[in-house]
């Protein structure tokens, strides 16, 4: 199958009309020891019918989310999306469009993006935000470069607590441009950044210091103590925030950040295995010229009217090249709009009760497990996700769970090696209290 | 509009207004109309100690960046900081109200590979 | 409108379900110290209004499934719907990534399957999923090549040879893996000067990427010796996979001597754009760049598919494994086209892109007059005695309900016109393209002033750009009346 309209006739019309005889005289600057002769080693081709019985039969090999009830999260959510949220992705203005570089034909991307802005910024707190990024590691890299390049230093100290995916995606950006990256340990006690070593780590050679709110294992950082250190000492405060949280958690700009990130799967983004999700970036007014990543500006036409562009461009790699304050082309649009969705959906009151649900059941949950003889390592309040410990092999837990029907949490043992016995269970908005009930008794019995 | 007869010119389209030791920089009208709209310039910090070549300042347009270099080493006296609001002014007035910076020669530098407006008048002609 | 004008205090669109357990007071689950004081000012509004604003704006935007899309370098072939409902299914779009690798084999066989036809399609061993886009593809495959250099002992080797007429991605990745650029110029024939590369090239070269077919939709008849110059020095070879839509199943990059290739799955492998996003960039490599790969990669065992971690990995460039979910509309392309379709994609993309430029060459400056591949760059050069510039041009195909080539890129040529057609488009679109063109040539010597100041057919006229970037407003305010 293929989707080539091209008849036989037209071709030898087009073959005319170039003036040659054939299409392979069109290829005669390719060397002919490098023309291939044969078919490519790829499968055969299918029609639609075919391919909807193989890709089913695929799927089926997968156990998904449908089938099972979810305790797992680390930055990838089984949330709740609204129906009217993939109506609107489908809509193939949106879908089969490149990015909005004529702005007359494209003030439907580029006004959707000015609104997405402006609801990041509504979340963060902050001043201005771009289009979006992959996702919200590279988002943090990206953070983290930037502010070297605005403090002029060449460190970064890193709070333990950071997603440890994340944080190696920015060890791996920041490799290459000799910036030193330098871990604020986490307390075992509290599960949260250990104030009393900032003195000893982060000094004024730091660019910034960089803090994940609520932390991995779900804890809330105590903020502004690492916020008040950087600032005094001229450096910059970098947040990656859960967007999901921000209805009732302090938001960055109000902590004092000078840069907040974040990932927005969880606002109208499926998991799809863990992408396409959208990175977020934000930040204060001043640091305007220096983010990376397109950003969408208000103007207006020549009668006057309202309208939007791609704006601030000598930034991005097409005009500045080398200079250019990222390599980042394109983002993740679709992703942004769906989050813009979303939060329209849900609106003021939504996000509000979105973060007051998650964090009751999760509070729920734990002290269920709590009264089931599960430990709770760590005494820093949490928001929607927490570890528990206990002295199994959760590998072998997780199986029978997942025997059972759930999908249980994350055995933290392959990240940390001090937490052995521990797992970082995730409730959404989505778990029902019968579930959480069920869950409780399952794993109770297996403990 | 004619170029002022009184300034020095560099190769690189700037034009500078000596006073003693002191040079106040700009780029010339042939810049001007070839970058487009100005939309923001990067100033230096007064007390930067620049040397000769060094990037000082960075004019954009709308789809253009150019770098101002630093015609000696020295030290920064002065910024026009009216182009913080109004980078336009390098449009509307580059030998006057779209100056860019001022620099004080440093000790034992000096101006060279300079263009008269004749010379570089004629450069332009032949580009 | 804004969506935020039509909000109104109290209104709502979507419910969640009320909370079912006990309800704890706030204080006691977050100190006072954590708790939001100002809530986030979300619009308040109904699901018909959302449903709305975003179906009018969605009206004020062109896309490949509304009209012609012939933007040079971007691939805005057809993205078949097919692929949107695979991508759908929920055994795929509801996988979490930390599933145990026994209840996602159907989504690891998926990418397993997939990096290896990219791994074909390239020449290449070894192929990894993980870069989100094609700039990250360029960042992933300079880290493996600079962790290459480091790990043989050739840590000098900073600087990244790239062409004048190069995507700007391509020196904007270089210089995030802290190298310098060397520009090397094209020829008289629009492919690289090869004598400037020999001076170039050296013991500081880490490598060259370029793209063959170039920007100029010319392929390089030099590669071979290109290859060799650089492979002499110590150097690698990186192809920026953004045109390689002119050589499906036609001539291989790993045989023409590249070490690692991106590909763009949102150009060249029919997945949507979105309006900008999520790409998909892949990289394939040869055998011995291979243990450098970022991980985790997917491996076939006697027991089924599994994740792996190769020996010298550079570690990760995104969390996860990628957007899976362009991976998905990827596969079910390649399975769709197999091997018996893939060369009449390029060969079609060729001839629609050959049969263009020579009919728009009566009218247009084609600065080289060589065949093509699958795009071709034009210079609005001939109209500009007219006081017409290529904008102008762009502009005015609007007009036509066409979206605009890329323009004024490469910057090699003044005044550019990139137009790339694609495979998917009839020769009934191609021709009403050409007439579209004609006609603007004509108009730009009899009433030049029509195409200055177009479009005049759509939502909104040309916007004051320079007002934009100086006065930068990112973001809706409410309006002083608003607020009264």
């Amino acid at each position: 199958m293929s989707y080539v309209p091209t008849t036989s006739s037209e071709r030898e019309a087009m073959l005319g009309a170039i003036g040659v005889s054939s299409v392979s005289d069109l290829f005669a600057a390719i060397p002919k020891t490098l023309r291939l002769t044969e078919d490519l080693p790829l499968p055969p081709s299918m029609v639609e019918a075919e391919l909807i019985t193989h890709m089913r039969e695929l799927a089926a090999k997968n156990l998904d989310m449908d089938a099972l009830t979810s305790f797992l999260g680390a930055g990838c959510y089984d949330s709740l999306i609204p129906s009217a949220v993939k109506h609107v992705l489908s809509r193939g203005e949106f879908l089969t469009a490149y990015t909005p570089y004529q702005a007359e034909v494209s003030q439907g991307v580029l006004q959707a993006i000015f609104e997405f802005q402006t609801m990041i910024c509504e979340l963060t707190g902050m001043e201005a935000a771009n289009a979006s990024m992959y996702d919200g590691a590279t988002a943090l890299a990206e953070a983290c470069l930037m502010a070297c390049n605005a403090a002029k230093r060449t460190k970064v100290v890193l709070a333990g607590g950071v997603h440890p995916e994340w944080k190696e995606v920015v060890r791996l950006y920041l490799r290459h441009q000799d910036i030193e990256v330098v871990d604020l340990p986490w307390d075992r006690s509290t599960g949260v950044s250990d104030v009393q070593r900032l003195e000893e780590i982060v000094d004024s050679s730091s660019a910034c210091v960089v803090v994940q709110q609520p932390n991995f294992f779900g804890c809330l950082e105590p903020v502004q103590d690492l916020g008040d250190h950087i600032h005094r000492l001229n450096g910059l405060f970098v947040m990656a925030v859960d967007p999901a949280s921000l209805g009732v958690v302090k938001a960055p700009g109000e902590y004092g950040a000078d840069i907040a990130v974040g990932d927005g799967q969880s606002l109208g983004n499926s998991p799809s295995f863990g992408g396409p999700s959208v990175g977020f970036f934000a930040a204060s007014q001043r640091l305007l010229r220096r983010m990376p990543g397109r950003i969408v500006g208000e103007t207006k036409d020549k009668q006057g009217r309202r309208g939007y562009v791609l704006t601030l461009q000598t930034r991005e790699q097409h005009i500045r090249r080398q200079k250019a304050t990222s390599n980042i082309c394109t983002n993740q649009a679709l992703n942004a709009l769906a989050a813009t969705v979303y939060l329209c959906l849900i609106g003021r009151q939504g996000i509000r009760e979105l973060g007051c649900l998650s964090m009751q059941k999760a509070a729920y949950l734990r002290s269920r497990l709590e009264s089931l003889g599960l430990a709770i390592p760590f005494s820093a309040p949490v928001f929607r996700e927490f570890v528990v410990a206990s002295p199994v092999n959760w590998q072998e837990v997780n199986e029978r769970l997942l025997d059972m029907g759930f999908l249980g949490g994350l055995w933290l043992g392959d990240s940390f090696d001090e937490l052995q016995h521990c797992c970082l269970l995730t409730v959404t908005e989505a778990r029902t209290k019968s579930e959480m009930d069920r869950f409780s008794t399952v794993l109770g019995g297996l403990i | 509009m004619s170029n002022p007869a009184d300034l020095l010119f560099t190769k690189d389209h700037e034009w500078l207004d000596v006073k003693e030791d002191v040079v106040r920089i700009g780029i010339t009208e042939y810049a001007q109309d070839e970058l487009g709209d100005i939309v923001f310039v990067d100033l230096p910090a007064v007390g930067d100690e620049l040397t000769e070549g060094d990037s000082a300042a960075v004019v954009e347009s709308v789809k253009a960046v150019s770098e101002i270099y630093a015609p000696v080493a020295g030290t920064v006296t002065a910024v026009n900081t009216d182009l913080e609001e109004s980078p336009e002014l390098i449009n509307e007035a580059p030998y006057s109200g779209g100056w860019i910076f001022e620099i004080q020669i440093g000790e034992g530098a000096a101006l060279k590979d300079t263009l008269s407006m004749e010379e570089y008048e004629t450069s332009l002609k032949e580009a | 409108m804004s969506i935020f004008d039509s909000s109104a205090v109290g209104r709502r669109a979507y419910r969640f379900p009320d909370l079912d357990v006990p309800e704890v007071g706030l204080d006691e689950l977050i100190p006072r110290e954590h708790q939001r004081q100002s809530p986030p000012g979300l619009p308040e509004v109904s699901e018909v209004e959302v449903v709305r604003h975003f179906t009018q704006l969605s009206r004020k935007n062109h896309g490949v499934d509304v009209d012609f899309y012939p933007l040079g370098s971007c691939t805005m072939k057809y993205n078949p719907k097919i692929n949107e409902d695979m991508a759908a299914l929920s055994g795929f779009n509801r996988l979490h990534p930390y599933q145990t690798e026994n209840t996602v084999q159907g989504a690891l066989a998926l990418m397993h399957d997939l990096a290896g036809y990219l791994s074909a399609i390239a020449g290449l061993a070894s192929t990894t999923l993980q870069p989100a886009a094609g700039a990250h593809g360029e960042l992933t495959g300079l880290m493996i090549m600079r962790e290459f250099q480091r790990h043989r002992g050739d840590e000098q080797r900073d600087e990244v040879i790239i062409p004048d007429s190069a995507h700007g991605t391509n020196p904007a990745s270089a210089m995030m893996v802290g190298c310098r650029v060397r520009e090397v110029p094209t020829d008289s024939r629009g492919g690289v000067d090869v004598s400037a590369l020999r001076e170039m090239a050296g013991p500081k070269t880490l490598g060259l990427m370029l793209t063959n077919p170039n920007t100029l939709g010319v392929f390089d008849e030099n590669i071979l010796e290109i290859a060799e110059i650089i492979h002499q020095v110590g150097g690698l070879l990186y192809y920026d996979g953004a045109n390689a839509n002119a050589i499906l199943g036609m001539v291989r990059p790993g045989d023409m001597g590249f070490d690692i290739v991106h590909f763009n799955l949102h150009k060249t492998f029919s997945t949507p754009h979105g309006g900008g996003g999520p790409g998909s960039g892949p990289i394939s490599v040869s055998e011995e760049l291979t243990p450098f790969l970022p991980y985790p990669l997917v491996t076939k065992t006697a027991s089924g598919y599994e994740f792996f971690r190769p020996a010298q990995t550079i570690g990760r460039v995104k969390a996860f494994y990628g957007n899976f979910g362009v991976l998905v509309r990827a596969y079910a392309y390649v399975r769709t086209i197999g091997a018996d379709g893939m060369r009449q994609i390029s060969e079609t993309a060729v001839l629609h892109a050959n049969y263009l430029m020579r009919r728009l060459q009566k009218s247009f400056y084609l600065p080289y007059d060589r065949h093509c591949m699958h795009e071709f760059v034009l210079s609005g050069m001939n109209q500009k005695a007219f006081g017409i510039r290529t904008l102008d041009i762009a502009k005015r195909l609007l007009d036509h309900g066409i979206h605009a080539p890329t323009v004024y890129f490469p910057l090699i040529v003044d005044e550019a016109i990139m137009v790339e057609p694609t495979e998917t488009e009839t020769k009934e679109t191609l021709d009403r393209f050409i007439d579209a063109m004609y006609a603007i040539a004509a108009e730009a010597e009899a009433n030049p002033d029509l195409l200055k100041d177009a479009p005049h057919s759509t939502p909104i006229g040309r916007l004051d750009e320079a007002a934009a970037a100086r006065r930068p407003v990112v973001r809706w305010e409410a309006s002083v009346e608003d607020e009264a």
